[in-house]
Protein backbone atom coordinates (compact mmCIF):
# COMPACT_ATOMS: atom_id res chain seq x y z
CA UNK A 1 0.00 0.00 0.00
CA UNK A 2 2.74 2.40 0.99
CA UNK A 3 4.65 1.33 -2.11
CA UNK A 4 1.68 2.12 -4.32
CA UNK A 5 1.30 5.60 -2.78
CA UNK A 6 5.04 6.18 -3.08
CA UNK A 7 5.12 5.14 -6.75
CA UNK A 8 2.12 7.26 -7.67
CA UNK A 9 3.50 10.31 -5.84
CA UNK A 10 6.93 9.85 -7.45
CA UNK A 11 5.25 9.74 -10.85
CA UNK A 12 3.30 12.92 -10.07
CA UNK A 13 6.39 14.77 -8.84
CA UNK A 14 8.75 13.75 -11.65
CA UNK A 15 6.06 13.99 -14.31
CA UNK A 16 5.05 17.47 -13.16
CA UNK A 17 8.68 18.52 -13.10
CA UNK A 18 9.25 17.23 -16.63
CA UNK A 19 6.12 19.09 -17.69
CA UNK A 20 7.47 22.34 -16.23
CA UNK A 21 10.72 22.12 -18.19
CA UNK A 22 9.35 20.76 -21.49
CA UNK A 23 6.06 22.53 -22.18
CA UNK A 24 6.16 25.52 -24.52
CA UNK A 25 3.23 27.24 -22.87
CA UNK A 26 4.10 29.35 -19.81
CA UNK A 27 0.68 28.98 -18.17
CA UNK A 28 0.80 25.21 -18.60
CA UNK A 29 4.25 25.25 -16.98
CA UNK A 30 2.80 27.01 -13.92
CA UNK A 31 0.01 24.40 -13.70
CA UNK A 32 2.52 21.54 -14.02
CA UNK A 33 4.50 23.18 -11.22
CA UNK A 34 1.31 23.16 -9.12
CA UNK A 35 0.89 19.40 -9.73
CA UNK A 36 4.50 18.70 -8.81
CA UNK A 37 4.26 20.77 -5.60
CA UNK A 38 1.11 18.93 -4.50
CA UNK A 39 3.00 15.68 -5.06
CA UNK A 40 5.77 16.96 -2.79
CA UNK A 41 3.13 17.70 -0.13
CA UNK A 42 2.03 14.07 -0.44
CA UNK A 43 5.63 13.01 0.11
CA UNK A 44 5.69 15.00 3.35
CA UNK A 45 2.61 13.09 4.52
CA UNK A 46 4.38 9.86 3.60
CA UNK A 47 7.34 11.02 5.71
CA UNK A 48 4.96 11.51 8.67
CA UNK A 49 5.29 15.31 8.79
CA UNK A 50 1.73 16.44 8.10
CA UNK A 51 2.48 19.93 9.40
CA UNK A 52 4.94 20.54 6.55
CA UNK A 53 2.43 19.18 4.05
CA UNK A 54 -0.06 21.82 5.18
CA UNK A 55 2.63 24.50 5.04
CA UNK A 56 3.59 23.33 1.56
CA UNK A 57 0.00 23.56 0.30
CA UNK A 58 -0.57 26.98 1.89
CA UNK A 59 2.66 28.70 0.86
CA UNK A 60 3.68 27.04 -2.40
CA UNK A 61 0.31 26.24 -3.90
CA UNK A 62 -1.59 29.10 -2.33
CA UNK A 63 0.96 31.87 -2.66
CA UNK A 64 3.97 31.17 -4.84
CA UNK A 65 2.20 29.66 -7.86
CA UNK A 66 -0.42 32.43 -7.74
CA UNK A 67 2.33 35.07 -7.67
CA UNK A 68 4.06 33.34 -10.61
CA UNK A 69 0.76 33.38 -12.54
CA UNK A 70 0.45 37.11 -11.79
CA UNK A 71 3.99 37.55 -13.11
CA UNK A 72 3.08 35.69 -16.33
CA UNK A 73 -0.01 37.84 -16.71
CA UNK A 74 1.86 41.11 -16.24
CA UNK A 75 4.75 40.30 -18.61
CA UNK A 76 2.99 39.14 -21.75
CA UNK A 77 5.06 39.96 -24.81
CA UNK A 78 4.97 39.20 -28.54
CA UNK A 79 5.96 35.58 -28.18
CA UNK A 80 3.47 35.03 -25.35
CA UNK A 81 2.40 32.46 -24.31
CA UNK A 82 4.85 30.24 -26.23
CA UNK A 83 8.51 30.70 -25.43
CA UNK A 84 11.13 28.51 -27.08
CA UNK A 85 14.15 27.03 -25.36
CA UNK A 86 17.61 28.31 -26.18
CA UNK A 87 20.00 26.45 -28.43
CA UNK A 88 22.12 24.99 -25.63
CA UNK A 89 19.39 22.54 -24.59
CA UNK A 90 21.23 19.36 -25.74
CA UNK A 91 24.12 20.27 -23.45
CA UNK A 92 21.58 20.93 -20.68
CA UNK A 93 20.04 17.46 -21.20
CA UNK A 94 23.47 15.87 -20.93
CA UNK A 95 24.26 17.92 -17.84
CA UNK A 96 20.98 17.00 -16.15
CA UNK A 97 21.31 13.28 -16.93
CA UNK A 98 24.96 13.24 -15.89
CA UNK A 99 24.20 14.99 -12.62
CA UNK A 100 21.36 12.57 -11.88
CA UNK A 101 23.60 9.59 -12.67
CA UNK A 102 26.28 10.95 -10.36
CA UNK A 103 23.81 11.54 -7.50
CA UNK A 104 22.15 8.13 -7.98
CA UNK A 105 25.54 6.42 -7.96
CA UNK A 106 26.53 8.20 -4.76
CA UNK A 107 23.20 7.44 -3.06
CA UNK A 108 23.01 3.78 -4.09
CA UNK A 109 26.55 2.96 -3.01
CA UNK A 110 25.98 4.62 0.36
CA UNK A 111 25.17 2.15 3.16
CA UNK A 112 21.59 2.26 4.41
CA UNK A 113 21.50 3.84 7.86
CA UNK A 114 17.89 3.47 8.89
CA UNK A 115 14.67 1.87 7.70
CA UNK A 116 12.32 3.49 10.12
CA UNK A 117 10.36 6.64 9.64
CA UNK A 118 9.78 8.60 12.84
CA UNK A 119 6.67 10.55 13.71
CA UNK A 120 7.37 14.28 13.91
CA UNK A 121 6.55 15.58 17.37
CA UNK A 122 5.02 19.01 16.77
CA UNK A 123 5.53 20.28 20.32
CA UNK A 124 9.27 19.50 20.15
CA UNK A 125 9.34 21.20 16.76
CA UNK A 126 7.63 24.37 17.99
CA UNK A 127 9.71 24.54 21.15
CA UNK A 128 13.02 24.21 19.33
CA UNK A 129 11.90 26.76 16.73
CA UNK A 130 11.55 29.39 19.46
CA UNK A 131 14.56 28.38 21.58
CA UNK A 132 17.43 26.83 19.61
CA UNK A 133 16.41 28.44 16.34
CA UNK A 134 15.19 31.77 17.71
CA UNK A 135 17.90 33.86 16.04
CA UNK A 136 17.44 32.36 12.53
CA UNK A 137 13.70 32.78 13.04
CA UNK A 138 14.09 36.52 13.72
CA UNK A 139 16.50 36.88 10.80
CA UNK A 140 13.93 35.19 8.55
CA UNK A 141 11.30 37.72 9.60
CA UNK A 142 13.67 40.61 8.88
CA UNK A 143 14.48 39.01 5.51
CA UNK A 144 10.79 38.86 4.64
CA UNK A 145 10.35 42.53 5.60
CA UNK A 146 13.34 43.59 3.49
CA UNK A 147 12.18 41.51 0.51
CA UNK A 148 8.71 43.05 0.74
CA UNK A 149 10.05 46.62 0.86
CA UNK A 150 12.51 45.86 -1.95
CA UNK A 151 9.78 44.39 -4.13
CA UNK A 152 7.57 47.45 -3.60
CA UNK A 153 10.44 49.83 -4.43
CA UNK A 154 11.44 47.87 -7.54
CA UNK A 155 7.99 47.36 -8.99
CA UNK A 156 6.69 50.89 -8.33
CA UNK A 157 6.01 53.15 -11.30
CA UNK A 158 8.43 56.05 -11.66
CA UNK A 159 6.56 59.27 -10.94
CA UNK A 160 9.10 61.60 -12.52
CA UNK A 161 9.74 59.98 -15.91
CA UNK B 1 9.88 -1.45 2.53
CA UNK B 2 10.54 2.14 1.61
CA UNK B 3 13.94 3.35 2.70
CA UNK B 4 15.69 6.68 2.74
CA UNK B 5 17.37 5.97 -0.61
CA UNK B 6 14.06 5.88 -2.51
CA UNK B 7 13.15 9.37 -1.37
CA UNK B 8 16.63 10.58 -2.15
CA UNK B 9 16.51 9.16 -5.68
CA UNK B 10 13.24 10.98 -6.42
CA UNK B 11 14.75 14.12 -4.92
CA UNK B 12 17.84 13.75 -7.15
CA UNK B 13 15.63 13.29 -10.22
CA UNK B 14 13.63 16.42 -9.39
CA UNK B 15 16.82 18.42 -8.80
CA UNK B 16 18.28 17.31 -12.15
CA UNK B 17 15.05 18.30 -13.92
CA UNK B 18 15.28 21.74 -12.30
CA UNK B 19 18.92 22.00 -13.33
CA UNK B 20 17.98 21.25 -16.94
CA UNK B 21 15.22 23.87 -16.78
CA UNK B 22 17.53 26.58 -15.47
CA UNK B 23 20.02 25.95 -18.28
CA UNK B 24 17.66 25.37 -21.20
CA UNK B 25 14.81 27.85 -20.62
CA UNK B 26 14.84 31.40 -21.94
CA UNK B 27 11.95 33.00 -20.11
CA UNK B 28 12.92 34.44 -16.73
CA UNK B 29 9.67 33.21 -15.17
CA UNK B 30 10.26 29.65 -16.41
CA UNK B 31 13.76 29.79 -14.90
CA UNK B 32 12.17 30.86 -11.60
CA UNK B 33 9.84 27.85 -11.75
CA UNK B 34 12.82 25.56 -12.34
CA UNK B 35 14.50 27.06 -9.28
CA UNK B 36 11.37 26.26 -7.28
CA UNK B 37 11.64 22.64 -8.45
CA UNK B 38 15.24 22.49 -7.25
CA UNK B 39 14.30 23.99 -3.86
CA UNK B 40 11.56 21.39 -3.48
CA UNK B 41 14.00 18.61 -4.28
CA UNK B 42 16.26 19.87 -1.50
CA UNK B 43 13.26 20.05 0.85
CA UNK B 44 12.29 16.42 0.14
CA UNK B 45 15.86 15.42 0.92
CA UNK B 46 15.94 17.41 4.19
CA UNK B 47 12.59 16.11 5.43
CA UNK B 48 13.47 12.52 4.51
CA UNK B 49 16.77 12.67 6.37
CA UNK B 50 15.10 14.30 9.38
CA UNK B 51 12.35 11.69 9.43
CA UNK B 52 14.64 8.68 9.03
CA UNK B 53 17.76 9.67 10.94
CA UNK B 54 17.06 12.52 13.35
CA UNK B 55 14.15 11.53 15.62
CA UNK B 56 15.11 13.77 18.56
CA UNK B 57 15.74 17.17 17.02
CA UNK B 58 14.19 17.23 13.53
CA UNK B 59 16.67 19.86 12.37
CA UNK B 60 15.85 19.10 8.73
CA UNK B 61 12.19 20.03 9.25
CA UNK B 62 13.14 23.41 10.72
CA UNK B 63 15.58 24.10 7.90
CA UNK B 64 12.81 23.19 5.44
CA UNK B 65 10.53 25.77 7.06
CA UNK B 66 13.27 28.38 6.57
CA UNK B 67 13.79 27.28 2.95
CA UNK B 68 10.07 27.74 2.26
CA UNK B 69 10.18 31.20 3.91
CA UNK B 70 13.18 32.27 1.85
CA UNK B 71 11.59 30.84 -1.31
CA UNK B 72 8.49 32.97 -0.74
CA UNK B 73 10.63 36.10 -0.27
CA UNK B 74 12.72 35.17 -3.30
CA UNK B 75 9.72 34.77 -5.61
CA UNK B 76 8.27 38.12 -4.57
CA UNK B 77 11.54 39.95 -5.11
CA UNK B 78 12.42 38.11 -8.34
CA UNK B 79 9.05 38.92 -9.86
CA UNK B 80 9.53 42.58 -8.99
CA UNK B 81 12.87 42.46 -10.83
CA UNK B 82 11.24 40.66 -13.78
CA UNK B 83 8.51 43.31 -13.93
CA UNK B 84 11.12 46.07 -13.89
CA UNK B 85 13.08 44.32 -16.68
CA UNK B 86 9.92 43.91 -18.71
CA UNK B 87 9.12 47.60 -18.32
CA UNK B 88 12.61 48.65 -19.43
CA UNK B 89 13.27 46.11 -22.20
CA UNK B 90 9.77 44.89 -23.20
CA UNK B 91 10.94 41.26 -22.94
CA UNK B 92 11.73 38.73 -20.22
CA UNK B 93 13.92 36.62 -22.48
CA UNK B 94 17.17 36.25 -20.53
CA UNK B 95 19.21 35.79 -23.73
CA UNK B 96 18.49 39.45 -24.53
CA UNK B 97 19.83 40.65 -21.16
CA UNK B 98 23.41 41.05 -22.41
CA UNK B 99 24.15 44.61 -21.29
CA UNK B 100 26.98 43.46 -19.00
CA UNK B 101 28.20 40.68 -21.28
CA UNK B 102 31.80 41.00 -22.33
Amino acid sequence: MTWLVFTVLSGIIVGGGLGVVTTRNVVHAALFLLVSLIGVAGFYVLLLSEFLAVVQIFIYVGAIVIVLLFGIMLTRSGEYPRIADNEQWPAAVLMGLGFFALLALALLTHPNLSDERNEINLSILGESLFTDWALPFEIASILLLIALVGAVVLAREDKKS
Amino acid sequence: MITLVHFQIVSAALFSIGLYGVMARRSAILILMSIELMLNAVNINLVAVASFLDPDRFAGIIITIFVITVAAAEVGLALAIVLRLFRNRATINVDNMDLMKW
